[in-house]
């Protein structure tokens, strides 16, 4: 057996510097990310993390494990297809609110439904930062800080939380990007969790939402275990705050992975094609 | 007749033996076009299926269209078929016999049904009058009580009565319709296969008082015979291909491709996924292929439109990826069951930026396994993105045919091996372009592939270098790459060429061969590779040609605007456009060529 070298979270890292800003949460999102690998201690090439487009969906770029920085709002499709594919690597899916919850809002239901065993780490700033400040499904309807949307959005912003308990999901945690420990903590506690996990993060965008600073004071640890009945979960949480952090719900729907047998070669499919003609005469 | 290679057949080995270069015969017919039409339900589909199979169980070629309406059960139906003892590649220019087992609906899909003053009616008396159409086409029609006969048996069908009739007018011997009877319904059990060999007979023992379409004896035949559609081929060509992950979300007329892929694919240790949409069918695919595995997805038009971010997505990280657009009418939603050529300029422009790709076409039923083979073959190859232009004719039609010759063989993906040194670079400026790709797994090759505009690393990068030098890059491997002889089909010499691409090439094969039969030398150029465009390879094909037909079935006439966007063309050009459903008919081509002699 050769030695195989224990990799530090610095190890997890790669060398090019990042586009954000000074102060996005975002950094302690890849703090915990590395952090979460590296304690996992699976190779790096073993490890595939799949994002859209946004400040958020940078991230595989700043990691040394292998990845796609797709187009936006589909990384849960693509992860998906990796993971199907090639069950043998652990797959991870990352991105922001915009991404993940509107364009990419149909594929955030049906990967909760679908249970495939990977983890999306939904990075939460209730804004689309990459295009400089605009209300995402996230937002508070009255957030005026928008020039598209300079009364507010006036709807109500969806509760990723609920949303995913509705559609099926499998493991839900909710961590702070000011909180990295925790946060690795919860990051390696989906990875291993059998089936579709999430964990979202909320991801200050010091620019466009400075308030968000704030958030260290409004965040509280679940001071229970994780509920693992759905309906349960839905009760408890139907009047959470969206502060709420830990493992807050941990199913255990079996993980999706079709059957596949090895049992023909394509070729023999062509069998089923030929004619069985009649005996000349 | 069999074919060795794409792309080039010789002169004696596309000559169909339809009896002009064949002894003469006593009696028969060298081909026989019919159709059965009935509402939804009547098993007119059912009949002609039967009736195709025992037709090639005999020995015959044939090939089986279908028009149908929208209706999802119970709207009108037609089995198109022809059956003849040289291989068929097109519709005839008309029926020789209609056989209605109603008039439900006919009148919105007349205009699929050319009759002649030769073309024979049969009808039953107790389904109403004959429709104006049809007396008016001079067609002699006859009366033949099928409903009735076939009541006179316990459990009888009248689509049974109907296909005895066929049967034994054009000479199909009963026992052989029985026996492929009897298969069919094996389990369903005795009763069911008695009232229908009683309906059958009767049938048959009714054809005795109908002027008969005999068809001649079949040709002796060596070498296997395939019954098969154009969407199962394509999932074979796929399959042989390599394909081990499809992920797609169904529409008409793709879907077959689809169901016969899925437990293909679970037998060769692939598998498919029914995806939410068509954006998470692309994206699944993509990471599937990053992840190793040669991958796929079927969609027609309105899927392909909203696949494209996607592609040029595949493109810009050079994930290797086949999509097939079976084509269906549009825009929109269209006409979702009948087919048209029209998405040939989505196909080639709807990438933005510039974003070099393949697109090819199979030309016939068979080809529909030989190109999407090839495309597999080109996309792993090449690293890029390769549509295939299939379309509904072609798709949802069956053929019994030769086996399907095999596509050139490629070096497929380019691997990068496991490495200890730093410094991996996936968009390494090779000469050919092409440059190592690394699987998921592989030590020391990580990277992050990317639909931003990156370095040799991989790592994004907004520098004119860097974005010059991978346009260059993803260009050069497919405008350097030496396509072989598959690019085009080219048959035959003189100075008229038929330059065609796709299903239209069925037609015009056939009038090309009926012009040469008639004396006049026609070449007939379909295009299989449409992306990259081969101005060299295409100059030569044409040389010594001082007229061209271009014949495709789209309104705005996008072949002839492609061709004219990439290629030079003879001073001559004429152009046959016509959008579907209506399927060009090889009298078409003969009638535009014959203004030119
Ligand atoms: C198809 C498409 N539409 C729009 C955009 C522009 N766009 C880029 S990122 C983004 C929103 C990102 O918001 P979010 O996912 O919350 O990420 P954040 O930047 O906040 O981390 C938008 C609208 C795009 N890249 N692609
Ligand atoms: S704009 Fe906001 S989300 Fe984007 S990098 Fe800056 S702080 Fe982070
Ligand atoms: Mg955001």
């Amino acid at each position: 057996m050769p030695d195989i070298p224990v990799l530090t979270a610095q190890d997890f890292k790669s060398d090019i510097k990042p586009i954000w800003c000074p102060g996005c949460g975002d950094y302690s999102v890849l703090t915990a990310l590395a952090k979460a690998c590296a304690e996992l201690g699976r190779p790096r090439e073993s490890i595939a993390l799949i994002s859209g487009i946004g400040c958020s969906s940078r991230l595989p770029a700043y990691t040394s494990v292998y990845g796609f920085h797709g187009v936006h709002g589909r990384a849960l499709a693509l992860a998906a297809g990796v993971k199907l594919a090639r069950p043998d690597l652990t797959v991870i899916a990352a991105g922001g609110d915009g991404d993940g919850l509107s364009i990419g809002g149909n594929h955030f239901l049906h990967a909760c439904r679908r249970n495939v065993d990977m983890t999306y780490i939904l990075m939460d700033n209730q804004v689309y930062g990459m295009t400089k400040g605009q209300a995402s499904p996230t937002t508070a309807p009255d957030w005026c800080e928008s020039k598209l949307t300079p009364a507010g959005t006036g709807i109500a912003p969806v509760a990723p939380l609920l949303l995913a308990l509705a559609a099926g999901v499998n493991f839900f945690a909710r961590g702070f990007a000011g909180n990295p420990n925790e946060l690795a903590r919860l990051i390696a506690a989906g990875i291993t969790h059998p089936g579709f996990s999430v964990i979202h993060v909320l991801s200050p965008c010091v620019t466009f939402r400075a308030e968000q600073r704030a958030w260290k004071q409004a965040v509280h640890a679940l001071d229970d275990a994780p509920a693992t009945d759905r309906a349960a979960a839905m009760m408890r949480y139907a009047g959470d705050d969206g502060f709420t952090t830990g493992i807050l719900y941990a199913g255990s729907t079996p993980p999706f992975m079709p059957e596949r047998q090895h049992a023909m070669a394509a070729a023999d499919f062509e069998a089923g094609f030929v004619v069985e003609r009649q005996a000349a005469g | 007749m069999e074919r060795d290679h794409i792309g080039e057949i010789s002169e004696a080995a596309s000559e169909p033996n339809d009896g002009a270069s064949l002894p003469p015969r006593a009696v028969g017919r060298s081909t026989v076009s019919l159709a059965l039409i009935g509402a939804g339900g009547a098993g007119a589909m059912r009949a002609g299926e039967i009736l195709l199979d025992v037709a090639a169980k005999a020995g015959f070629f044939g090939l089986m269209t279908r028009a149908m309406g929208a209706q999802i059960r119970g709207g009108e139906a037609a089995a198109l078929l022809r059956i003849a003892t040289a291989p068929v590649s097109s519709p005839d220019d008309h029926l020789d016999l209609l056989v209605a087992l109603d008039w439900a609906n006919f009148s919105r899909f007349a205009a699929e049904l050319p009759l002649a003053a030769t073309s024979l009616v049969i009808c039953d008396p107790d389904e109403g009058e004959v429709p104006t159409a049809i007396r008016e086409s001079g067609a002699q029609s006859v009366a033949l009580a099928m409903k009735k006969l076939a009541g006179a048996v316990p459990g009888g069908r009248t689509n049974m009565v109907a296909l005895g009739a066929v049967a034994a007018l054009i000479g199909l011997p009963e026992a052989l319709v029985t026996e492929v009877l009897a298969r069919q319904l094996g389990r369903k059990g005795d009763t069911v296969l008695a009232a229908s060999a009683g309906a059958l007979a009767l049938g048959v023992n009714a054809a005795a008082s109908l002027p008969p379409l005999r068809l001649a004896a079949p040709p002796v035949v060596t070498g296997a015979r395939w019954n098969i559609s154009g969407n199962q081929a394509t999932g074979l060509g796929a399959l042989k291909g390599g394909v081990g992950f499809v992920a797609a979300y169904p529409i008409t007329p793709a879907t077959e491709v689809l169901e016969w892929m899925a437990p293909a694919l679970a037998k060769t240790g692939g598998m498919l996924v029914q995806a939410e949409d068509e954006l998470a069918a692309i994206n699944m695919v993509i990471g599937a292929s990053f992840a190793g595995t040669p991958a796929l997805t079927a969609t027609s038009g309105p899927g392909l439109s909203l696949m494209i971010e996607a592609l040029g997505l595949a493109v810009a990280s050079e994930t290797p990826l086949v999509v097939v657009d079976v084509m269906r009418g549009g825009p929109s939603t269209g006409i979702p069951t009948k087919s048209e050529q029209s998405d040939l300029d989505i196909a080639v422009h709807g990438l933005h930026g510039d974003a070099p790709h393949l697109v090819l076409a199979p030309n016939s039923i068979g080809d529909c396994a030989v190109t999407t083979q090839w495309a597999v073959a080109l996309a792993e190859t090449l690293q890029t993105v390769a549509i295939v232009l299939s379309d509904q004719a072609l798709g949802q039609s069956r053929a019994v045919i030769a086996p399907p010759p095999a596509p050139p063989t490629l070096p497929g993906r380019l691997i990068a091996t496991p490495t200890a040194a730093a410094g991996y670079q996936r968009y390494a400026l090779t000469a050919s372009g092409v440059s190592p790709m690394a699987i998921p797994g592989t030590p020391g090759a990580r990277y992050v592939a990317d639909g931003l505009e990156h370095n040799v690393r991989g790592v994004p990068s907004a520098q004119a270098g860097d974005h010059h030098a991978q346009l260059d890059k993803r260009a050069r491997k497919l405008e350097s790459f030496d396509y072989g002889e598959a690019w085009a089909d080219r048959e035959g010499e003189g100075e008229i060429a038929l330059l065609t691409w796709g299903s239209a090439t069925g037609p015009a094969r056939e009038a090309a061969r009926r012009a040469r039969d008639a004396g006049i030398a026609v070449r007939l150029i379909s295009l299989r590779l449409l992306l990259p465009a081969r101005p060299v390879l295409l100059a030569a094909a044409l040389d010594g040609v001082r007229r061209v037909l271009v014949i495709e079935q789209s309104h705005g006439r996008q072949f002839h605007k492609f061709l004219r966007a990439n290629y030079d063309l003879p001073a001559e050009v004429a152009v046959i456009s016509r959008p579907g459903p209506l399927p060009i008919r090889p009298a078409d081509i003969l009638a535009r060529l014959a203004t030119w002699e």
